[in-house]
C-alpha cells in the first residue's frame, strides 16, 4: 500500500512536469519564434531605412556643397571676365565688388585679391591688411598657375585663420594675373556641421591627404586613416559608399561617403551604429522585455495550471476509489444476496420433504401398537425435535430470501411521521409483552419523502425490533424521534437498553452478524437496513454506549438533495 | 368417505409422495402431479377434484401461470397456494388470481388440514349455491 502510494506520488510528479513541460514548449516556442522573426524582419528593413536615409542626406549634402563651391568659384570667375585686371587692381574698385558681393552672400566672401604671376598681391579688399602680401609659396597659387580654377585646401594660411581660397587665373597683356577671394570658413563649415542625426551622426570632409576641411564637432575625433583607404579603394565609384566599421573605441559606426569637389574632397558621415539603429534597439529591448515577462507569465500560469490540473485529477482519483469500493461493497453485499437466496431456496425443498417425512413416522407412530415399548416417548421426541429444527431451517431461509428478493421499491411520497406512528403502533404489541414503552417525539411538518414505503417500514420495524430484543429481559424506554437538520431528514430509535460492545459496533451492519443465541437471529436485519438506506443515498450510524443504550439514527436527504451524497459519511466508515 | 378431494402439484417428487401419504392418512382423498401441466390433465379427469395444493415454484410452467389456467377452465376449484419464498408479492398476485390462501413451505400439517377443509366447504358451498340457482330457475320456469 506505501509502496504503491509513492509510486503514485511520482506518477503523479512526472504528470505534472509533463503538463507543464508542454504547456512551456507549446506557448514560449510560438512566441519566441514569432518575435525572433519579426525582429529579424524589422531589422533587416530598418537598416536598409536607415541606409537609404543616410545616403540621401549624404547624397544631398553632397550637391549643396558642390554648388556651394561651384557659385563662389563662378562668382569670382565672372569678377574676373566681367571687369579688366585694371579695373580690379583699384583697390576702392575691389572694395566695391566685394561690398556687392558680401551684400549678396552675407560674409561668405571675406576678402577680395588680385596677384600678378609672381604671386604678389597688387590689390587687396578685405578685413586684414594683406596688401602686397606675396602667395608665390602658396600651394594655391601653385595650382591656380596651371590651372584656371583652383579650390584651394583649408588651411592657415597667412592670418594663422582656418580659410580656403577661391582662385581664377585669366589672362591682361599676355601675362597671367590671379583674382582670388578668401570664403569663409565658419560660413562653409556650417554647411557641414548641419548635418546631424541622432545623438552621434555628424559629418566632415576630409581632402585626399586625409586632412580635415571642416571643424568636426563631435568631441570624439575620428581617425580617418583607417577608412579612408577603404573608400580610397573605390575611389573612381562617384556613387555614395556607405558601410560599418569599428572605431578606436571599438564601437561599431556607419561611415557613408561621397566625394567632393571632383574627387579632391570627400564627405563623409559618421554616425554610431547602436545610435542609427536606435529604434530598433529599442524594439528589440522591448521584444525581450515582452518575452521574458510572458515568459514568466506562462511559467506561473504553466505552474498552477498544472498543479491544479493534477490535484483535480488526483481527487477524480480519490473520488473513483471511494466509488469503486462503494460498488464493490455493494457488490459483495448483493452477491451474498443472491447466493443465500440460492441456498435458502434450494434448502427449503429437502428441509420441506425430512420434515413431511418425520411427520410420516410420527403418523405411523400413532397406528403402531407401541404401546409397550419404552422408547416411543423418545421416538416422538427425536421426531418433535426433527419438526422444529426443521421450522428454525424455515425461518433462516425465509429471511435470507426476503433479504435477496426484490421488495417493492416503489419510491413514492411518504409521510415519514405517519410511517412511523404505523410501526410504532404494530410494536406496542409486542412491547406491552416486553414490558417496553415506546414514546415518539416527532418534528411537524416534516418534509415529504421519496422513497419506497415498503423499504422504510421494514427499516423503522428493523430498528426497533432490535431495540425490542435488547430490552426483552429488564424492559424500558423505546423513543422514536425525527427532525430535521442541515437539509437532511433524519429519524432516531433511542433505546436505554444494555448498549452494544465496541467490538461489535463495526460489525453490526455485516450480513450475518449477530449476538442473539443461536437460532434467535440471522445476523441480516440491520444489513437490509443499511443496504435501504444506502440505496436512498442516506446514512445509517449507531451510537451507543454500555448499560446507557442504543441510538440508531437514520439520516436521509431531503427531497431535492437526493442525489448528493455526503463523501464522509459515518455509516461508510462503519461498514467498510 | 373422504373429507375432500385434493390435487397435490408439486415438482420434488419426494415430498408430494410423503405429503400424500400424510394427507391421505387424514382421510383426504389425494390426487398427484408433478408439473403444472400434469395438474391440467389429472384435473381433466377427475372432475371430483375440490381443492389444488399448488407449489408456487415450479419449473416449466409454473404456480401462477396454473393457478390462472385451472381457474379459467373450473372457476370453482379452490387452489391453495405452497410457497417456499417468502415473496408476499406472488402470494398476494395469487390471491389476486383467485387463490384460496397460501403457505409457507414446510407448512404445518394441521394448518395445512384446516385450509383445505375451508377451501373444499367453501367450493362445496359454491356448487351447493350453484344447484339451488338452477333449481329455483327451474322450478320458477315450470311455475
Amino acid at each position: 500500500m506505501n509502496r504503491n502510494r509513492t509510486k503514485q506520488h511520482g506518477h503523479r510528479h512526472s504528470l505534472a512536469r509533463n503538463i507543464l513541460l508542454t504547456i512551456l514548449v507549446v506557448s514560449i516556442t510560438p512566441m519566441v519564434l514569432v518575435s525572433g522573426i519579426i525582429l529579424y524582419q524589422f531589422n533587416v528593413s530598418h537598416h536598409d531605412k536607415v541606409e537609404a536615409h543616410i545616403k540621401e542626406l549624404v547624397q544631398k549634402h553632397k550637391q549643396n556643397i558642390d554648388f556651394f563651391l561651384e557659385e563662389k568659384l563662378s562668382d569670382i570667375r565672372s569678377l574676373a571676365k566681367t571687369f579688366s585686371f585694371e579695373e580690379l587692381s583699384d583697390e576702392s574698385f575691389l572694395e566695391d565688388r566685394l561690398a556687392l558681393l558680401q551684400q549678396q552672400y552675407r560674409h561668405v566672401f571675406v576678402d577680395v585679391g588680385v596677384i600678378n604671376n609672381a604671386g604678389l598681391q597688387l590689390a587687396y579688399a578685405g578685413p586684414f591688411k594683406l596688401g602686397k602680401a606675396l602667395y608665390s609659396n602658396a600651394s594655391w597659387f601653385k595650382d591656380a598657375m596651371k590651372s584656371e580654377y583652383v579650390i584651394s585646401d583649408v588651411f592657415l594660411g597667412l592670418r594663422g585663420l582656418p580659410h580656403f581660397i577661391v582662385a581664377v587665373r585669366d589672362n591682361w597683356n599676355g601675362e597671367p594675373w590671379i583674382l582670388r577671394s578668401t570664403i569663409d570658413f565658419v560660413a562653409f563649415n556650417d554647411l557641414v556641421e548641419n548635418i546631424r542625426i541622432g545623438e552621434t551622426g555628424f559629418a566632415y570632409i576630409l581632402n585626399k591627404e586625409g586632412a580635415f576641411q571642416t571643424k568636426p564637432v563631435h568631441k570624439i575625433l575620428p581617425n580617418p586613416g583607417r577608412y579612408l583607404e577603404k573608400i580610397s579603394k573605390d575611389g573612381e565609384d562617384t556613387a555614395i559608399q556607405i558601410f560599418e566599421q569599428p572605431d578606436e573605441a571599438g564601437k561599431k559606426n556607419i561611415y557613408a561617403s561621397a566625394e567632393l569637389k571632383g574627387g579632391d574632397w570627400i564627405l563623409i558621415y559618421q554616425q554610431r551604429a547602436s545610435d542609427a539603429y536606435s529604434e530598433f534597439r529599442k524594439a528589440f529591448k522591448l521584444t525581450i522585455l515582452i518575452n521574458l515577462l510572458g515568459g514568466l507569465g506562462i511559467i506561473i500560469m504553466a505552474y498552477f495550471l498544472s498543479k491544479r490540473m493534477v490535484n483535480r485529477i488526483d481527487k477524480l482519483d480519490k473520488e473513483k476509489r471511494m466509488m469503486n469500493e462503494q460498488v464493490v461493497e455493494t457488490g459483495k453485499l448483493a452477491s451474498v444476496g443472491e447466493l443465500a437466496a440460492g441456498i435458502a431456496h434450494e434448502i427449503n425443498n429437502p428441509v420441506a420433504i425430512m420434515v413431511e417425512e418425520a411427520g410420516w413416522i410420527e403418523d405411523l407412530l400413532e397406528d403402531e401398537d407401541l404401546g409397550k415399548s419404552k422408547n416411543v416417548d423418545e421416538f416422538k421426541r427425536a421426531l418433535e425435535q426433527i419438526r422444529s429444527q426443521g421450522k428454525r431451517c424455515k425461518e433462516i431461509t425465509h429471511k435470507l430470501l426476503s433479504f435477496a428478493r426484490k421488495t417493492d421499491s416503489k419510491v413514492q411520497e411518504v409521510d415519514l411521521n405517519e410511517l412511523i406512528e404505523e410501526i410504532v403502533a404494530l410494536s406496542m404489541q409486542r412491547a406491552k409483552y416486553s414490558n417496553v414503552t415506546i414514546k415518539t417525539d416527532l418534528q411537524e411538518n416534516l418534509p415529504a419523502l421519496h422513497v419506497s414505503q415498503a423499504e422504510f417500514q421494514q427499516v423503522l420495524l428493523n430498528l426497533i425490533n432490535n431495540s425490542l430484543d435488547a430490552l426483552e429481559r429488564k424492559g424500558g424506554m423505546i423513543e422514536v424521534n425525527s427532525y430535521t437538520r442541515d437539509n437532511s431528514v433524519i429519524v432516531e430509535v433511542t433505546d436505554n437498553g444494555p448498549g452494544i460492545p465496541k467490538a461489535n459496533l463495526n460489525r453490526i451492519f455485516d450480513p450475518f452478524f449477530t449476538t442473539k443465541p443461536v437460532g434467535k437471529g440471522t445476523g441480516l436485519g440491520l444489513s437490509i437496513c443499511y443496504g435501504i438506506i444506502k440505496k436512498l443515498g442516506g446514512v445509517i450510524d449507531v451510537r451507543s454506549s454500555i448499560d446507557r443504550g442504543t441510538t440508531f439514527l437514520v439520516r436521509l436527504p431531503s427531497p431535492g438533495q437526493v442525489q448528493i451524497e455526503d463523501e464522509n459519511e459515518p455509516g461508510k466508515e462503519i461498514h467498510s | 368417505m373422504t373429507l375432500a378431494n385434493v390435487l397435490l402439484v408439486d415438482d420434488e417428487v419426494a415430498f408430494v409422495e410423503t405429503m400424500t401419504k400424510r394427507l391421505t392418512k387424514r382421510e383426504l382423498n389425494i390426487i398427484s402431479a408433478f408439473s403444472g401441466q400434469e395438474a391440467i390433465e389429472k384435473l381433466q379427469k377427475n372432475q371430483a377434484v375440490e381443492v389444488v395444493i399448488l407449489d408456487v415454484k415450479m419449473p416449466g410452467m409454473h404456480g401462477i401461470e396454473t393457478l390462472r389456467e385451472i381457474k379459467r377452465l373450473y372457476p370453482l376449484i379452490e387452489v391453495i397456494m405452497l410457497t417456499g419464498h417468502a415473496t408476499v408479492e406472488s402470494a398476494i398476485e395469487g390471491m389476486k388470481h383467485g387463490a384460496f390462501d397460501y403457505l409457507m413451505k414446510p407448512c404445518d400439517m394441521d394448518l395445512l388440514i384446516e385450509k383445505v377443509k375451508e377451501a373444499a366447504s367453501k367450493k362445496r358451498k359454491h356448487e351447493d349455491k350453484i344447484i339451488e340457482a338452477r333449481m329455483r330457475e327451474i322450478t320458477s320456469r315450470r311455475g
